[in-house]
């Protein structure tokens, strides 16, 4: 490049105005037509499948389906004879995003709810178990949390995020009119169809791919609707670059659509019944579950928070992006090497050991990038670094980078087969994931929503950073709490299972060892309810940014302060 | 000036043309599925010769539908691997033609309980279903969900026929004939008193029938879920698996 100053991460510095340029608000309402078209038609092909069906769980699914579909039709009538899609074309659509906020804190603290409730079952189920209450077991409640943490937090987190970020590093409002309110609602919808379906006993038993053929079809939908919002909002750009951020968005959208797609492609039962069964069998369904349950960490919770972190860390400190050629070498070393970690999940098993061994190497080589990517990340706030005392939200963004560093260095070690001979089938497993999720997904999500309300709400600061102070301390706890009882439970647990008497004999009963972790356990508990207890913080502490005054002239400090015109650092 | 070396100037193409953006991405995600999971589908040695293996008779395929309903996969795995402490615990490591039926698979990833993969026979069905009703009641460290509902709830099997079908369609090996009679061959694999000629006829004589629930007037989910409990692991048979045999050579 001819000069540094035509590097992307200038990009950094672009201030966040909400005007995009003067040109003249146009109508947009004849496009809400065909949705409101389409909806009234899916709302009686859903109602006609409801009747025709003999199935109870499929219609259960299809009463979900037909009511959000009427429910869809309503909302659309009356915003198309009120007008109210007419909204002005030279603003950026934030609306949407202030949705995907609001949903992201809410589904948070249910999964995270939800979590804590089957913590406790496990510790003590002569409490929390009811025999008349299948649907309250651990067994239901368990992909509920996961998929409420997982797709429904962190999805909406995504989506709202990446709404923001491509809008303002593209300087160009959401392509598609209202078509990023149909994700956002289509989303939630399928939040509510997978959440609600696994409650009645609606699985196609996959760990995190749980929803059966008709959520799946319906989440398809949305995310091809999701991929054209964020592409189309890339082609009206007035940036020439694309910035970093958007490649990770990029890369999450379209792999979590070839994951969703290969891994649930099912045979339906009838067309009238909830039920389907796998095209794989097997050992090619455990290679194809687990290439596909691996890449959701990779893709969905890695590459799309990576997207978060290039956004707000540089943001929020003010500061470029440490290293350019870093972000691309990491980037595409990350995204070529993650698809080919998992394997690391079936060690052992009867998956032949040349897939096994290549999925150990690669997933020992993950190291280094995903290395790259926090270094990338922490050096970022060189010059910057006195603001981890004095702002409370870029502590914890630095904070989930850490965590990022420490799980993406825990991954590979557990990756290696003497060493998963041992953690695999433990809590060491379970240990693992959270520092993951809770440090660094739900650390990066929490800073990067704590940077957007103000901004979005148009404030000129949090109501409180003593309570964002209380959210840090209270989770950071929380989640080292959480992660040592699990270190604990899952190495005790592997030792005991392996350990010998001095006359030749298992040592102990699997219940035995069972009961041995019932201390950790607890501990888990507590950890996760630190963890629930900072959330409910941070919604208190957003609810009341809201409803301070608002400081539209003044404008929010990113504006008062433009960032610097980054420079690359080479 | 390190920026202008040819290499990452080339990118900058990629970052101003998303379609080519795009495409980079989906080659470059492409490349490690492709070549870790393609040929399992044609390598021979992927899945064991072994005799012994047949598709679920239909009261199983119920029963491992229940299994799969209640997210029993979620703490209890049906993998044993070859470790000499698992070998002794949970009996022969698990083949890879042990799940060859599987639709999806259900080895799991955790073990908040023991393993399964070889829980057939060992315990009675009273035991399982003493076990299920409340499983403090036989083992009281147990922190196993009670399943007490599903001796109390009628089998629904009325569409079995369709679920054998389906199950065809993705490749596993039921006739004609089998489909047709799925409906009596599971009334007669849960009934102590019909005649179970056609059900051993189709799914061989090891194939268990009586009443697994102890209420012999209906057919219950509890039925359905012991029934496949009760036949796990038991199908091969390990005298025709030779595991030095080249073919099995993974």
């Amino acid at each position: 490049m001819a000069s540094p100053a035509s590097q992307p991460q200038r990009l950094v510095g672009l201030n966040l105005m909400v005007t995009i340029e003067s040109k003249p608000p146009t109508a947009r309402s004849g496009e809400a037509v065909y949705f409101l078209i389409a909806t009234v038609a899916l709302a009686l092909v859903a109602a006609a499948a409801t009747a025709a069906s003999k199935d109870p769980l499929f219609q259960f699914q299809g009463w979900i389906f037909t009511i959000a579909f009427t429910l869809g039709s309503f909302a659309l009538a009356a915003g198309i004879s009120s007008g109210s899609f007419n909204s002005p074309q030279d603003r950026y659509s934030d609306g949407v995003i202030k949705a995907g906020v609001i949903a992201t804190m809410f589904w948070g603290a249910a999964g995270m709810l939800v979590g804590c409730i089957i913590a406790a079952q496990l510790s003590w189920p002569r409490i929390f178990y009811f025999p008349d209450f299948g649907f309250l077991n651990f067994g239901r409640l368990r992909p509920l949390h996961t998929s409420a943490v997982i797709f429904a937090f962190g999805g909406n987190a995504l989506i709202a995020t990446s709404f923001w970020v491509v809008q303002r590093t593209c300087r160009a409002r959401l392509f598609g009119g209202i078509a990023p309110w149909f994700v956002f609602w289509g989303y939630q919808l399928f939040i509510v169809l997978a959440g609600l379906g696994y409650l009645v006993g609606i699985t196609q038993g996959q760990e995190y791919a749980e929803p059966e053929w008709a959520t799946d079809l319906w989440l398809a939908i949305v995310w091809v609707a999701y991929l054209l919002v964020f592409l189309g909002t890339i082609w009206k750009r007035k940036e020439p670059h694309i910035y970093v951020a958007n490649w990770f968005y990029l890369a999450f959208i379209v792999t979590i659509a070839i994951l969703h797609i290969v891994n649930n492609l099912a045979l339906p039962v009838s067309f009238l019944n909830h039920r389907s069964y796998e095209v794989w069998a097997g050992v090619q369904s455990a290679l194809v579950q687990w290439w596909y349950g691996h890449n959701a960490v990779g893709f969905f919770l890695t590459a799309g928070f990576l997207g978060m972190m290039y956004y707000f860390i540089p943001k929020r400190a003010e500061r470029p992006i440490y290293s350019y050629r870093l972000s691309i070498v990491h980037f595409w070393a990350l995204i070529f090497i993650y698809i080919w970690a998992g394997p690391h999940h079936l060690h052992y098993t009867a998956l032949p050991q040349w897939a096994q061994t290549l999925g150990m190497t690669f997933s020992i080589m993950l190291w280094m990038p995903s290395w790259g990517g926090m270094i990338n990340g922490l050096m970022t706030l060189s010059g910057a670094w006195d603001k981890l005392r004095t702002d409370p939200v870029i502590r914890m963004l630095v904070v989930s980078l850490a965590f990022y560093g420490m799980s993406t260095f825990e991954g590979p070690v557990m990756s290696i087969r003497a060493v998963n001979a041992l953690s695999h089938y433990t809590d060491w497993t379970i240990g693992h994931v959270h520092s993951g999720a809770l440090g660094w997904v739900g650390f990066v999500t929490f800073g990067s929503v704590y940077c957007m309300v103000p901004w979005l709400w148009k404030k000129d600061r949090l109501y409180s950073n003593t309570l964002v102070e209380w959210h840090f301390w209270i989770a950071t706890t929380g989640i080292l709490l959480y992660i040592s009882a699990m270190w604990v439970s899952g190495i005790m647990e592997g030792l005991m299972w392996r350990e010998y008497t001095p006359q030749g004999f298992l040592a102990y009963s699997f219940v035995e060892v069972v009961a041995a972790r019932h201390v950790e356990f607890v501990i888990r508990l507590g950890g996760g309810l630190m963890y629930l207890a900072g959330a409910l913080i941070m919604i208190y502490n957003l609810w009341r940014t809201v409803q301070l005054p608002s400081s539209e002239s003044a404008a929010h400090p990113a504006n008062a302060t433009p960032a610097p015109l980054a420079l690359a650092a080479e | 000036m390190a920026t202008s070396s040819p290499l990452f100037s080339k990118h900058a193409t990629l970052e101003r043309h998303s379609l080519l953006l795009l495409i980079g991405i989906i080659i470059v995600v492409s490349i490690g599925g492709i070549i870790e999971i393609a040929p399992l589908f044609y390598l021979e040695s992927t899945i064991e010769k072994v005799g012994g293996m047949r598709p679920y008779t239909p009261l199983e395929l119920e029963g491992r539908d229940i299994y799969i309903r209640e997210g029993c996969y979620l703490c209890h795995s049906q993998m044993i691997r070859p470790l000499k402490d698992e070998v002794e615990r949970y009996g022969h490591y698990s083949l890879a033609a042990e799940s060859m039926y599987d639709h999806p698979f259900q080895w799991g990833s955790e073990r908040q309980g023991p393993d399964l993969a070889r829980v057939g026979g060992k315990y009675s069905d009273a035991w399982h279903r003493d076990h299920l009703i409340n499983p403090r009641s036989v083992v009281p460290e147990s922190i196993m969900p009670p399943y007490a509902f599903l001796a109390k709830k009628d089998l629904d099997y009325r569409d079995i026929a369709e679920k054998l079908k389906t199950q065809k369609a993705v490749g596993v090996p039921y006739t004609d004939a089998e489909i047709a009679s799925a409906a009596d061959d599971l009334k007669a694999q849960a009934d102590p008193s019909a005649s179970d000629a056609t059900l051993k006829a189709h799914y061989g004589a090891k194939a268990n029938a009586r009443d697994y629930d102890g209420d012999p007037d209906r057919i219950t989910e509890m039925d359905a879920l012991i029934a496949y409990l009760q036949m796990l692991g038991t199908l091969v048979d390990f005298s025709t698996y030779h595991a030095d045999a080249p073919a099995n050579q993974r």
